[in-house]
Order: structure tokens, then C-alpha cells, then sequence
């Protein structure tokens, strides 16, 4: 096995260089099945996290977990981001949060997963972290059924209305607020 | 509170550095990334988990697979840092390649690098960024490519300045250039910066010296290779990276 090339931090000055047009709309213009998860990121103070980068990865609403290219899309003439075509369900997503920490991402439902694939950047943060959103609780899912109800809870996004739903993540505990669940698949 | 010293942040790193040395020689295994609770980087504090991770074996997993790219999502000038803009960037230009391997050497074919960078002076091209350094009209610091069917990536820049950040009284980060870099499955997502050889801000850097395996820091750093140099053009840099994590090679064989 070749020794892996270690991580970094992402830094505070990506913003000019990695978030794209349309990072954040997974799901075509219009679509009736589009949902909303929007939500905070905090750290250890509670304080909100204005420079994390988050990537989303997920099912297409078929199921399907091959992804499509052209998420980032771009006008071969003058090099600009045109984003998605509107056809192809690409399943990544990437969404710089705003100077509050919040940020809000638009997708359609995963198909035959009830989860959507996390992975968190941020300045500070020197190995970047994996989490997931679950937009409900199967009852049979491996993950959840491992963890204590409290910590469960740091998982489960809450609905908030029709298609919409919250999902914060903590970087670390501050005492009121759980920390996040964050997982390792090495 | 007044910022710490430059010697403070040196004793710190020392003491991690003796304790990682001490840890492996007790039998530890070693560690190839930072720990995400690395003091001596100051913003390092609050924003690490306190909680272990939770392992996850579920080859069922989402993460085993990864989101794909393709031609449409790069154009050919976006792999040449020195030519998005009408004239010549400042500075001193480089190329830099290197193949883009999993952990059992094979090569990930078609997947995008994304690199981003401060210019000659040391300055990015970022409203938040502070140091009083020229911003370079000709030069955003902004590039990406695919790799070809060996894994190879190729970029055509200005080798980027040092500059001072806010961790300590006169921190100076070492000259980098920031890769972001995915694989064949979303775990094997990365983020890192490459470094130049022989910087001699290598020391006093707590970013740089979160990896506290000496080894493992090597791997950070590109290699000056003078036949990747251009007469009369450009100076070569190659910096070859391995993915960690698993992937669906279970998936591989049906696509």
C-alpha cells in the first residue's frame, strides 16, 4: 500500500476558486420533487462558522449512484461556469456558507437511500469531515441504529415545512449542543 | 490577549512533534494527516471534533462511490494559470505535474484537480485577504484539468509568495499552492497544499508541522526535476499524490 498524501487545511481563501454558479441546485429548475436542506455551521464557542466549504453526494431520485458529469459546467468560448444542464442529475453538490455559517442546498430526494453524503471544509479544520444528512429515520438504517438517541439526533434533518429541512452541523460540542456525528470509513 | 511569539508556537510544535516520536516508539501506529486538534494552529481549537469518529464498514455505503466529472466541466485554458487574462503574470513560472494514484497504485483516470494560489507577492486574489501586497492584474491564481488515462495532471503557473497570516507575531506561511482532488469514491475526497523544496519557512509553519510525521510531511513537498523545466519558459515541479480510503472496486467491475 503506498503511504496516502496527507491533508491540509482548505484555508479561508478558496471562495475565488472552488465554489461555483449553481453549486447548491442539485435539482433541475422547477422540479415539483425538489427539496430544500438548509441549515448553520458552528464551532466549539457556537459561534457560527462564516468560511466552511460543504459538499453534498447522493442517489439520483432513481437510485441510480453513478452521478453524471457537468456540475460544473462551462462555456467552452469564454470559460464560464453555465452549470447543469437541467437534464442530468449530477449528485454533487458544493456550497461555500454565507458570513452567517448558513448555507441552503436544493436537490430531489435520494432514491432507495435515506441519506445525503456530507463532506465539511473548513479554515481550521486540517482534515476535512464527513457526516450525513438523514432526511428520515428507516428504522433499519446500520448507522443510526448504532448510535444513542442524543447522538442519532445530530443526523436526523428536522422538517420544517412542505420540502423544506433543517440540518446544522457542529464542529465540536459547546456544551448545550451535541457535536455533530461525524464518521470515518478508513 | 497579546498573539503568542514565534518561539511559543516553536515550543509547541516540539513538544507534539517529541510526543508523536515518543507515542510511535511505544508501539503507536504512525499517522499520515494532521490531527485535527493541533493547538499551535490557533483556529484549529474550536473547529475540531471532540467526539471519536464513527467507524462506518457498510459496503452498502453512499460514500464508496463518488461524484464524476467530465470534458464539459473544464476548458483547455483552465489548466494555465498565466494565460486567463490579457497580459503575462508577475513572477517566476512553473509547471507542475504529477499522477494522482489510490492507494494501491492505481491510477485515477478522468477526475478533477482544482488548484488555487496567492501570486508572486503573495497575495490572493480574495476580498478578505488583508497583506499589503500587489494584486497582479493578470493573474487570479485559479486553475483545474483532468487527469489523462494514467492519472497525470498538468499545470502552467507563477510559483506563488510567501505571506504573513494572523496565528502568531510575524507567522509567515511557507509558498504553496492548494489542491482539492477527488478519487474514485467520495471517501477518498482530499484537500492539501503543495509545498516548494527547501522553503525555509518549513519549521515555523503549524500548518505544514500538523503532520507531525516527519515522513508524511515529506510527501507534502514537490520535487524541482530540471528536465520537466522549459528552456528559456519555465521551471518543473513534480508532486505526485496518493488518495486515502476505501472504494466500491466492487462497483469498478460492473461499470
Amino acid at each position: 500500500m503506498l503511504p496516502p498524501t496527507p491533508s491540509q487545511t482548505i484555508g479561508p481563501f478558496y471562495g475565488f476558486a472552488l465554489p461555483f454558479p449553481g453549486g447548491a441546485e442539485l435539482a433541475p429548475p422547477g422540479d415539483p420533487a425538489s427539496l430544500i436542506v438548509h441549515g448553520y455551521v458552528h464551532d466549539g464557542a457556537g459561534d457560527p462558522v462564516p468560511d466552511a466549504l460543504l459538499e453534498f453526494w447522493q442517489a439520483a431520485p432513481d437510485g441510480s449512484r453513478t452521478g453524471a458529469p457537468g456540475s460544473l459546467r462551462r462555456d467552452q468560448a469564454t470559460g464560464a461556469v453555465l452549470g447543469r444542464d437541467g437534464v442530468a442529475f449530477t449528485g454533487f453538490g458544493r456550497v461555500a456558507v454565507d458570513a452567517d455559517g448558513h448555507y441552503a442546498l436544493r436537490t430531489l430526494p435520494p432514491g432507495g437511500l435515506p441519506y445525503i453524503s456530507v463532506c465539511v471544509f473548513a479554515r481550521g479544520l486540517l482534515h476535512h469531515l464527513y457526516t450525513r444528512v438523514y432526511l428520515s429515520d428507516p428504522g433499519d438504517d446500520p448507522l443510526l441504529a448504532s448510535l444513542e438517541p442524543k447522538r442519532r439526533a445530530t443526523l436526523l434533518a428536522v422538517p420544517e415545512r412542505e420540502g423544506v429541512y433543517r440540518f446544522d452541523i457542529r464542529l465540536q460540542g459547546d456544551g448545550t449542543h451535541e457535536e455533530t456525528v461525524f464518521l470515518d470509513f478508513r | 490577549m497579546s498573539p503568542p511569539t514565534q518561539e511559543t508556537i516553536n515550543a509547541e510544535i516540539c513538544e507534539l512533534r517529541d510526543a508523536y516520536a515518543k507515542a510511535v516508539a511505544g508501539g503507536a501506529p504512525r499517522r499520515d494527516h494532521p490531527d485535527r486538534d493541533y493547538p499551535p494552529y490557533r483556529s484549529s481549537v474550536l473547529r475540531h471534533p471532540k467526539r471519536p469518529l464513527v467507524a462506518v464498514r457498510d459496503p452498502e455505503a453512499m460514500e464508496l462511490t463518488g461524484p464524476v466529472f467530465g470534458t464539459t466541466d473544464v476548458t483547455e485554458l483552465d489548466s494555465d494559470l498565466t494565460r486567463q487574462h490579457v497580459g503575462e503574470p508577475l513572477g517566476e513560472r512553473i509547471t507542475v505535474t504529477g499522477r494522482v494514484l489510490d492507494r494501491d497504485g492505481r491510477p485515477v483516470r478522468g477526475q478533477l484537480v482544482e488548484i488555487w494560489q496567492a501570486n508572486a507577492a503573495g497575495r490572493y486574489a480574495h476580498r478578505r485577504e488583508q497583506h499589503p501586497a500587489p494584486l497582479d492584474p493578470n493573474f487570479t491564481g485559479v486553475g483545474r484539468c483532468l487527469t489523462d488515462d494514467e492519472g497525470r495532471y498538468h499545470f502552467t503557473t507563477i510559483k506563488p509568495g510567501p505571506y504573513p497570516w494572523g496565528n502568531h507575531t510575524n507567522a509567515w506561511r511557507p509558498a504553496h499552492i492548494h489542491f482539492s482532488l477527488f478519487g474514485t469514491a467520495f471517501t477518498q475526497r482530499l484537500v492539501t497544499q503543495m509545498y516548494f523544496p527547501g522553503d525555509p519557512l518549513f519549521p515555523y509553519d503549524p500548518i505544514l508541522q500538523s503532520v507531525t510525521d516527519e515522513a508524511a510531511r515529506r510527501r507534502l513537498v514537490a520535487e524541482y526535476v530540471h528536465d520537466l523545466s522549459v528552456p528559456e519558459y519555465s521551471l518543473g515541479y513534480r508532486w505526485d499524490i496518493v488518495l486515502d480510503g476505501p472504494c466500491a472496486t466492487w462497483m469498478e467491475k460492473g461499470r
